[in-house]
Order: structure tokens, then C-alpha cells, then sequence
């Protein structure tokens, strides 16, 4: 019986896997993902449906962000041209069918790395751009100033199919505390709920939190209280079983952190290349033969740096600029009291 | 030997095309789940879940299994789909015969009401339920009482809950009143059929159905009281009511939108019936005495269901199928809780999509079978 429904169960889902993968194969040291992205001219980016700071769309369909400047520096780095990206919105339920079906290419999406997806659903975490920890928002008015203030009853508004969903419960089970969770798949969904009243409080990621309340109809009368529950450190996240992609994406962020932390940025990149420092003319492209491990050219990191920054100029244009977090807090360089720290690229 | 060539080559044929295709996703499948490092199976379901579901029939916490979380959204989608066949099937039948009336501005109301209802997108009217329409609603503490003791709030409709003692007797006392009815129906008919006598069975069956509980409260130690929700502060500004039971927006939501706009379908569907008994039946009927009541109780109706009963059934497998709409506005039914949720805590995607298309396959087809039985029922005897 087992093996009937087994069999039964895996004929249901095939359509969608055959159309997804079948013209796909794996490839030993070559990478056919980046030879696909090369034929087509772009990078396909899976994003999010609008998080200011992280991933966010224009009127006229520009998206800015840093979640989106990775995918920028992949493009940079793989196509020469940082414009060259194809971003497809995803909520947090349809990402990784997206990414393991062959949608997306890369998924930069404020996606937590775990262990379990890590390990369980055919995906690569390849780093970490953001430090993020989860939060609670509340109204000001409540005068709720810590989060061991909430009573049994209170109701909780956050998004499907997140570690946010795991984690209240972790921290309200511990604490012995009933709470009633209401859970939307759009996060314009779950604003609009705590907006009206549905909810006493939101919690997500606080990088989260301090973008969607610039959303709500009076963002002052809200505040985010100060206690950290869990560890989110989000990355952009590839599909397990091309390693050489996988690489690229890795080294394309690493570059990012790598060049603030020479002093390396866009408008002095190209005086670089006749810097003293060794370790900056690898950054640049200007000794070493970096580029060919990845089947790139040797000027890759160069076109990354000029063309979209480096992460310090990153997070102040997307984050810091348009006051979601002014303070870098552990997304500071190691060397200046944060925790982002990369290893050498050499 | 040629004739049954000819006959069973084609089949065979279009069978042995069927397995192929469907070997070969398979193969695909597995291949291709092979080397994502994708496993396939179903051992996750006896995992902890380790999630909360908002409301739940039965006892639910993060530390129950997947299978149990299924479970809750099955119980759900299920209690959702009643609650909404049951309005939508009352309202459909009062709409329906509105139509018909003689009375002008009662059967124009009525043909507007459907016209309104049946042509805008279900999606957007469970949106308009919850985004606009309970969302106008007072915060708990300034609601008002409706009946004395329910709250209508924008955190959901607060009602009292009923606390019983020696609840057991109460219930035997009930199937004894409905065996006894049954019994008695049965005496009646024989006493009809032999002696030609009358007995006013309606009366009795309500007399018997209120008196025999009644007695259980009287005699057989029986208590009933009610919980009634208080407000409680839960910080400066914010309040909830405590005790009784608590019927989320979503829920209430969800059952309007599903019921006003399947009721429309139902209605067509009995218009449809009514209207397909010849009018020489309601006229012959008329012409032996029978009054009009007595006309559409016992010639219109019985036919008109053989009429109305099969694609009423088409509405209540839609109206099923379409409570899965719940995931847009946060109610946990089994596409929220085990298709979403689930899904995306195990990424066991295949296994879960499975599950879930199954499951609302078996919901589906046994609301089919149970509609089927009733039409065999009440269909024409052939003797």
C-alpha cells in the first residue's frame, strides 16, 4: 500500500519537475548554469514581493536593495552588465520550489540560513549579507516596553512559511504564554492586519520590521521592541548540484565585503589596479588569475566594484539613506566592531 | 480471432501509451530529485511540527506530529465547507422560490441578488468580507453586546460556550426521542395504509423531541450553563475577551463569501427544477382540492428534486474545492496549514502537494457519493 501511494504520489508531481528540469544536466566541472545565464543574456533573481532596503520595486519597475545588488554583481561579474538581471518576485511560500525548479537562478530573498534547508531541500546557502534576529513590533500607545509584557490571548501577525512561524513558537511555548497566530502569505497582507487592529503585535526579521512600518498608515505610533529572539543570518541562496555557480555567487558577495574592507569602492576601483597593496590589485584584476577558476575573465571583481559598489556603499544607498537602519550594528566590518567577516580572496 | 484483434488492439495499445508516459515522469522525477539531493518519503509526517496553528478543532500544539497538523487543516476545510453548504443551500432554496414569486419586487430582488452575487470573483468578495467589511468592526472594548452576551469584534465574534454536566444522558435521552419518532412514523403509515386513519405525526415528533430531553434536565441530573466572554486588558490599549468561544474574522469571512456566492448557483439550480415540472402536474394537483401548499409538498417538490439534485451537487463539490481560496486571508485550512506551512518547514514539496490533491479527491468524491445515494432515493421507482 505504502509503495502504491509512494509511486502514485511521485507520478502527481512529475509534470512540473519533467518541464523543469529535463533539458537540464549536470555538469562535472563546467558550469551549465552560467553557460545557460550566458546564451540568455540575463540573471534570473528570485526577490521578494517588495521588502524596502532588502528588495524593492519603483513605480517604473527599477529594483534597488540590497538583496537585489548581489544578483546586480553576479550580473556584473558573469555578463559584464549589472543592469542584466531578470528579477521575479516570490512570496516566502514560492521560493524554493522556484530556485529547485529551475525558475530562478539565484534566490536573494532575506532567506534565513538553516541547517534543515541547508541540508534537506536541494539548496546552497553561499553566505551572508544581512545579520538579522527577529522582533516584535507593538502599537506605542500600549505601553508595552519588553516582550515578557505579553499576556496570554495576545494575537500575533507574521508571515507563512518562515523560521519567523518556529520561532514564536519556541518563544511563546517557553514562556508558557497562549497566543493566538494569524498568518498571511503576502507580507502587504499581514501590515494591513496589524494595521486594522486584527493583531496586538508583528514580528518578523527587525530589519523587516523597521522597513514595513514605513507601510503603515501612522509609522510613529508603532515602535519596535528591543529584545532579539533568534539568529537570522540571510544570504543569497543557489540550487544544490552546480558548484562552480555556486561559487560565483559566493565570490561575487565576498568581493562586495572584501572591498570595503581594502577601502576599494566604485569611483576609485580603476586607480586601484596600481595600488601597492597586493591584496587590493587582486581585487581589481590587476595581478592574479582569479577569474579563470570560474570560467570568468580576470577583470570580474573590477566590473562588481564599479558597477555596483562595495557592500558599505550598498548599505548606505539602500538602507542606511532611506533611514530603515541608520546604525550597522553586527552588519559592520569586522575590523570596526561588527561580525561581517570574508575569507581572502586569493 | 480477427474481430477480437481488432477489437482489443487499440485498447491495449492506448493503455501501454498511458504506462509509458507516466513510467517516464516517474523515472524523470526521481532522476531529477536524485541529484538535487532531493529525498522522497513520507517519514516527516510522524516529525514534530513544531508550528502553531491560530484555531483548531481539536488539541494542537507545535510539539504534535505533521500527520496531526494535516489533520487540523483537513478539520477545518471541513468545518468551513458545512457550515457554508448548509447557508448556502437555505439562502439558494429561498432565493430560488423568490424567483418564481408572482410578487414583483420580491422576484426582481431575488434575480438581482444572483446576478450581483454570481458575477463578481469569489476571490474578491472573501476579500471585500475580511479587508473591508469586518475590518469596520469596533475593537473589543467597544463593542457592543448583540444579544446581551456575543461580541462582534475586529479579533473575531465572541459567543458563550456551553458548560454541561452528565452531558451523556442528555444525548441518550435525544436518540431515544429520534428512535421513538422513527417507530412512531413507521405505526402511522401502517395505520394509514390499513385503516385509512390519520394521526398528526409532525406534532407528536416535535412534542417527543422537546419533552424527552427536557425530562433528562428534570430528572436525570443534567446541567447546562453558560460561559460567558469577558473583556480582559491584555496592555494599555489593547483587550480581548476571555472565556466562551471565540469564531476568528477569517472564519466568518470565509463562510460568507462561500455561501452567498454558491447560494446564487443553488438557487438557479431550483429555479431550474421547479420550472422543469410541466404545469399540467400543478394544475391537476390544484384541480383534485390539494392546496398550494399541499400542491408543491407533495407533486412539485419531489419531482422538482430529481431535477435539482445532481447539479446541486456540482455546486457543493465547487464550494469545497473553493474554501482552498482560506490561504489568502489567513485562515488555517489544509492549503494554509499543510500545504503552506508544512510544506515549506520539510520542503518535502512533491509528497505534500500529493497529500493535500488526494485528500481534497477523496472530500470530493465522497460528498458525490452521498448526493448519489440521495437521488437513487428519490428518483422515479420503476416497478
Amino acid at each position: 500500500m505504502f509503495k502504491i501511494i509512494k509511486q502514485l504520489t511521485s507520478v502527481v508531481a512529475m509534470f512540473a519537475v519533467l518541464f523543469a528540469f529535463s533539458t537540464e544536466t549536470m555538469a562535472a566541472k563546467k558550469s551549465k548554469t552560467l553557460e545557460n545565464t550566458k546564451k540568455r543574456g540575463f540573471v534570473r533573481c528570485g526577490v521578494s514581493q517588495g521588502l524596502p532596503g532588502f528588495s524593492n520595486a519603483d513605480e517604473s519597475g527599477n529594483w534597488t536593495g540590497i538583496d537585489v545588488d548581489v544578483c546586480r554583481a553576479v550580473a556584473a561579474a558573469t555578463l559584464g552588465d549589472a543592469t542584466k538581471v531578470k528579477f521575479t518576485p516570490l512570496s516566502a511560500k514560492e521560493r524554493f520550489t522556484a530556485l529547485t525548479s529551475g525558475e530562478i537562478d539565484i534566490l536573494s530573498r532575506n532567506t534565513t540560513w538553516t541547517l534543515s534547508r541547508d541540508a534537506d531541500i536541494g539548496l546552497t546557502f553561499v553566505g551572508v549579507n544581512f545579520y538579522d534576529g527577529q522582533g516584535f513590533m507593538v502599537r506605542k500607545g500600549s505601553g508595552i516596553a519588553s516582550t515578557s509584557e505579553f499576556k496570554n490571548g495576545t494575537s500575533v501577525c507574521t508571515n507563512l512559511g518562515t523560521t519567523t512561524e518556529l520561532n514564536m513558537r519556541d518563544f511563546f511555548d517557553s514562556r508558557g504564554i497562549s497566543y493566538e497566530p494569524v498568518v498571511f502569505e503576502k507580507a502587504d497582507e499581514v501590515v494591513a492586519a496589524y494595521d486594522a487592529g486584527r493583531c496586538d503585535t508583528y514580528t518578523t526579521d527587525k530589519s523587516g520590521l523597521a522597513a514595513q512600518r514605513t507601510k503603515l498608515s501612522a509609522p510613529d505610533d508603532h515602535v519596535v521592541l528591543p529584545e532579539t529572539i533568534s539568529k537570522e543570518p540571510l544570504g543569497p541562496v543557489v540550487r544544490q548540484g552546480d558548484s562552480v555557480w555556486e561559487d560565483i555567487v559566493r565570490w561575487s558577495l565576498n568581493t562586495m565585503i572584501e572591498a570595503e574592507e581594502y577601502g576599494v569602492n566604485s569611483s576609485n576601483a580603476d586607480m586601484m589596479k596600481t595600488s601597492n597593496n597586493p591584496a587590493i590589485k587582486r581585487l581589481v584584476g590587476a595581478e592574479g588569475e582569479l577569474g579563470a577558476a570560474f570560467g570568468l575573465d580576470n577583470e570580474w571583481n573590477l566590473r562588481i566594484i564599479k558597477q555596483v559598489g562595495n557592500y558599505g556603499e550598498s548599505y548606505k544607498r539602500n538602507i542606511a539613506d532611506t533611514g530603515i537602519l541608520p546604525d550597522r550594528g553586527p552588519n559592520e566590518l569586522w575590523t570596526k566592531g561588527g561580525i561581517l567577516y570574508v575569507p581572502p580572496a586569493r | 480471432m480477427n474481430n477480437i484483434i481488432k477489437r482489443y488492439i487499440p485498447q491495449i495499445l492506448a493503455i501501454l501509451f498511458v504506462v509509458l508516459i507516466f513510467g517516464f515522469l516517474t523515472l524523470n522525477a526521481q532522476t531529477n530529485m536524485d541529484n538535487r539531493g532531493i529525498d522522497f518519503g513520507f517519514g516527516f509526517l510522524s516529525q514534530e511540527s513544531s508550528f502553531d496553528v491560530q484555531f483548531s478543532l481539536i488539541e494542537y500544539s507545535g510539539s504534535d506530529s505533521y500527520a496531526r497538523a494535516f489533520l487540523v487543516g483537513l478539520l477545518n476545510t471541513l468545518l468551513v465547507s458545512v457550515i457554508s453548504i448548509i447557508f448556502c443551500t437555505i439562502l439558494g432554496v429561498i432565493i430560488g422560490v423568490a424567483r418564481l414569486s408572482s410578487n414583483y419586487l420580491i422576484k426582481n430582488s431575488a434575480a438581482w441578488y444572483v446576478e450581483f452575487f454570481r458575477n463578481i470573483p469569489l476571490l474578491l468578495q472573501i476579500f471585500f468580507w475580511y479587508y473591508a467589511a469586518l475590518r469596520a468592526l469596533p475593537m473589543p472594548e467597544k463593542a457592543d453586546a448583540w444579544f446581551g452576551v456575543t461580541y462582534m469584534t475586529v479579533k473575531g465574534y465572541y459567543i458563550p460556550s456551553m458548560v454541561w454536566e452528565n452531558l451523556n444522558i442528555f444525548l441518550y435521552c435525544g436518540l431515544a426521542a429520534i428512535i421513538a419518532i422513527i417507530v412512531l412514523r413507521n405505526y402511522a403509515s401502517k395505520l394509514r395504509d390499513t385503516q385509512g386513519k390519520q394521526i398528526p405525526v409532525l406534532l407528536y415528533s416535535v412534542a417527543l423531541l422537546i419533552v424527552l430531553p427536557l425530562l433528562s434536565f428534570l430528572f436525570g441530573g443534567v446541567t447546562l450553563e453558560f460561559e460567558i466572554p469577558e473583556l480582559k486588558k491584555l496592555s494599555k490599549i489593547s483587550y480581548i475577551y476571555e472565556g466562551g468561544i471565540s469564531l476568528p474574522p477569517e472564519l466568518i469571512a470565509l463562510v460568507l463569501a462561500l455561501s452567498l456566492y454558491t447560494s446564487t448557483f443553488v438557487a438557479e439550480c431550483v429555479r431550474a427544477g421547479i420550472e422543469g415540472v410541466s404545469k399540467g402536474q400543478k394544475e391537476a394537483a390544484a384541480s383534485v382540492g390539494l392546496t398550494p401548499n399541499q400542491v408543491l409538498k407533495l407533486v412539485i417538490m419531489p419531482q422538482a428534486l430529481r431535477i435539482i439534485i445532481p447539479p446541486t451537487t456540482n455546486q457543493y463539490l465547487n464550494l469545497t474545492k473553493n474554501s482552498s481560496l482560506a490561504a489568502a486571508i489567513a485562515y488555517p485550512d489544509l492549503v494554509l496549514v499543510f500545504a503552506g506551512t508544512a510544506l515549506m518547514q520539510t520542503g518535502k514539496a512533491i509528497e505534500i502537494v500529493s497529500i493535500t490533491m488526494l485528500t481534497y479527491l477523496t472530500i470530493s468524491l465522497t460528498i458525490a457519493a452521498i448526493m448519489n445515494w440521495y437521488n437513487k432515493k428519490i428518483e422515479i421507482k420503476e416497478k
